[in-house]
């Protein structure tokens, strides 16, 4: 599809750029929320049209290709839902007065510019312009998670930003050194920088130092994909920020992260010689979901709760990315997708449930299928399916990593089933008490938008009653060629 | 390339390694920052060098971008505000002095051995310039983890990022929209932290964040 000669791929960029520097100038809420929301719109629609269009060549700085393909589409999708979501609960916000209607033009504007920069890493060929965009929207979720300003928020974005930056320029550090080590055999400039070229010539780097650059950006990309020991931002960044940013914190920026450590990795299995990233990644997920499974018990805040939950699921998928062959990359690819749609959708119900009563601590959200029926069963249901119950998506996804490690490693399977009982334990607790009981604060009847969050679930448990053919012929085609 | 251009660029390299240890002993922030105006003006210099022994004319700009951005606007904006502050006499000391210097001497020992025996294949001049950066990178995150002030955790972190410039100038030919990038992300990270400290101060009347801790939602 080409719109007044601008190409898909230039307007899924485009699109979202424009918008951030039209938000940033418009007064009024209203119209800057639905503003907001037509943008997510159509830059779902542009990415959307990848599908047909004709594939660009791979340049300098841009590339389409199956893998990131899933990506972009995901991304827009739920940048699209969550922005929908945004207008309602932002329009709460002004009405409590939590936000003054500067702030939300902020907010508006970051958003844009943050979904600018997962895209422009997402699509983008070079990794030097890979780091960059990564970096941007980082720095963008950071503003927008101390947006309101309470101590708490000033505390979960300073620690953020921290730890991100440190992240961050670890990866840069990765970076640098990958073109070092690509610099003998690509020759000077930026051709050595662009992924085609390095990928093509691979198994002529030096292999040690490549190793070396490997470590660096998988703890620094890591520390973004929030896997434990590096994940300490990840829960105070989701309880503090405004809720539609959690959502896309779990959903997106954790993702993006990890098509960065995705697209390293096939680097790295490339190279004949270089370490097998495999176990450095297996290691690291499964530590991040039995931490994190052990976690959940102990949080008193519903939305650190859900955060914890996002650090479990992200350490499933890259131990399914971690093990490799095409079963296991085909279930991390489809747990991956399963968990933004779920995990979005539970948030985009924490965040009404926690406008209605007025509290984010758990033991204070109490009767939600008497006060609030069709939000609190919204919410079982999202909590249901991450916990991995059939007949939803997350159950598929699991239950395909659970056998294909079975059939290659039956301790390592026994551990990853382990984590996942304790976590399915912690969250099935949790949630009878949201449900049931004697319901606690504002019983009147509230405007929530539930369509985003009946949508998710719904594409959820589709996916998990039947997966249509070309969508497995789609991610079995991509799991190959993660190798 | 000659002997003298070589021993002129591994001077400056070594010398920004040793500010950066300089830096990890000053607990006063003034002092502080004084010694990480001088780090920047070394890391100047030495890409300068870099620019000239590699004829990479474009390497200049980011000479310029360290000397003036990082040595003379940045600390002189940062003076400001401790001022404003009036946090300009605190002393900090999180960890002693001797751990500290010693945990540093080791790191620096780990990025030389680790990069000199991984990089045997790469050019001398490329190879003992990664092992400075790495050094520098390493002490910016040991002076991050030691110190509790946010101003000083600021500092760290750019000595850390001065460390990435190092490296992104040793590695001969590395594009320049890296370089860029890199020190226009120093310049949006400035206004980040400015605009926390701002209101840090606003609602605690510290900037330590030890004081922050106290806010952490899941406890009690």
């Amino acid at each position: 599809m080409t719109v007044a000669g601008f190409n898909a791929v230039e307007l899924v960029l485009l699109v979202p750029a424009v918008s951030a520097a039209l938000l940033a100038i418009l007064p009024g809420f209203r119209i800057t929320a639905w503003l907001n929301t037509l943008a997510a719109l159509l830059t779902l629609l542009a990415a959307l049209s990848l599908f047909g269009a004709e594939r660009p060549a791979p340049g300098n700085y841009l590339l389409v290709d199956d893998l990131n393909i899933v990506f972009i589409v995901l991304n827009t999708f739920v940048g699209f839902t969550a922005a929908s979501f945004s207008a309602s609960y932002i329009g709460h916000e002004i009405e409590t007065g939590r936000l003054t209607p500067v702030y939300v033009r902020f907010y508006h504007a970051m958003y844009q510019l943050m979904m600018f920069g997962m895209n422009l890493a997402l699509v983008s060929n070079n990794i030097g312009l890979m780091w960059v965009a990564i970096e941007l929207a980082t720095l963008t979720t950071v503003l927008m998670v101390g947006v309101y300003r309470t101590p708490e928020a000033l505390e979960a974005a300073w620690k953020y930003f921290i730890l991100g930056s440190v992240g961050i320029a670890l990866a840069l550090f990765g970076t640098i050194l990958v073109y070092v080590v690509a610099q003998p055999v690509l020759g000077e400039g930026t051709a050595a920088m662009v992924w085609t070229n390095l990928i093509a010539r691979a198994g002529e780097f030096d292999p040690a130092l490549l190793n070396l650059a490997f470590v660096f950006l998988l703890l620094g990309y890591g520390t973004k994909v929030g896997l434990a020991p590096l994940h300490a931002w990840l829960p105070d960044a989701h309880a503090e920020g405004p809720t539609p940013i959690s959502a896309v914190l779990s959903g997106l920026l954790l993702n993006v992260a990890l098509y960065a450590v995705l697209r390293f990795k096939l680097l790295m299995a490339a190279h004949p010689e270089a370490l097998a990233p495999g176990p450095l990644m297996v290691g690291m997920g499964l530590l991040s979901l039995v931490f994190a499974a052990f976690m959940l018990y102990r949080r008193r805040d519903i939305k650190r709760l859900f955060a914890y939950s996002s650090i479990e699921h992200m350490g499933i998928i890259v131990f399914a990315f971690g093990m490799g062959g095409t079963l296991a990359n085909f279930a991390g690819l489809l747990h991956m997708v399963m968990h933004s749609l779920t995990k979005s959708a539970i948030f985009f119900s924490v965040g009404h449930v926690a406008q209605i009563k007025g509290t984010q601590k758990v033991a204070e959200i109490r009767g939600l299928t008497q006060s609030h029926p069709l939000l609190g069963w919204g919410l079982a249901i999202g909590v249901l399916a991450i916990a991995g119950l059939p007949p939803f998506g997350v159950f598929m996804s699991e239950f395909l990593v659970v056998t294909s490690t079975f059939a290659r490693n039956p301790v390592l399977a026994l551990v990853l089933v382990f984590g996942l009982l304790v976590a399915f334990g912690a969250l099935l607790l949790r949630l009878t008490g949201f449900l049931f009981g004697e319901p606690t604060g504002e019983l009147k009847p509230a405007r929530a938008s539930l369509l985003p969050l009946y949508a998710h679930m719904a594409l959820v448990l589709i996916a998990g009653l039947y997966m249509p053919g070309p969508m497995v012929d789609w991610f079995r085609a991509v799991a190959k060629l993660l190798g | 390339m000659n002997a003298t251009a070589f021993d002129v660029a591994h001077m400056l390299a070594g010398s920004v390694v040793l500010v950066s240890f300089m830096m990890l002993y000053q607990d006063r922030l003034l002092a502080l920052l004084n010694v990480f105006a001088l780090h920047a003006a070394l890391l100047s210099a030495a890409v300068a060098w870099q620019a000239t022994i590699q004829g990479a004319p474009h390497l200049y700009v980011t000479a310029a971008i360290a000397l003036f951005f990082k040595a003379m606007i940045i600390p002189a904006a940062l003076h400001r505000i401790i001022r404003r502050l009036g946090i300009h006499r605190e002393v900090e000391q999180v960890v002693g002095t001797g751990i500290t210097m010693l945990a540093g001497m080791g790191l620096v020992a780990l990025s030389i051995s680790l990069m000199l025996n991984l990089t045997a294949s790469a050019d001398a001049l490329a190879r003992e310039d990664l092992a400075f950066a790495l050094s520098v990178v390493l002490l910016g995150l040991l002076m991050m983890i030691t110190r509790r002030n946010a101003v000083s955790q600021v500092v760290g972190f750019m000595s850390l990022e001065n460390g990435l410039i190092l490296a992104a100038t040793g590695a001969r030919g590395m594009p320049l929209v890296v370089e860029i990038s890199v020190a226009f992300s120093v310049l949006i990270a400035f206004i980040v932290i400015g605009v926390f400290l701002f209101r840090i101060r606003e609602r605690f009347d510290t900037v330590d964040d030890s004081a922050l801790e106290r806010f952490r939602g899941d406890v009690g």
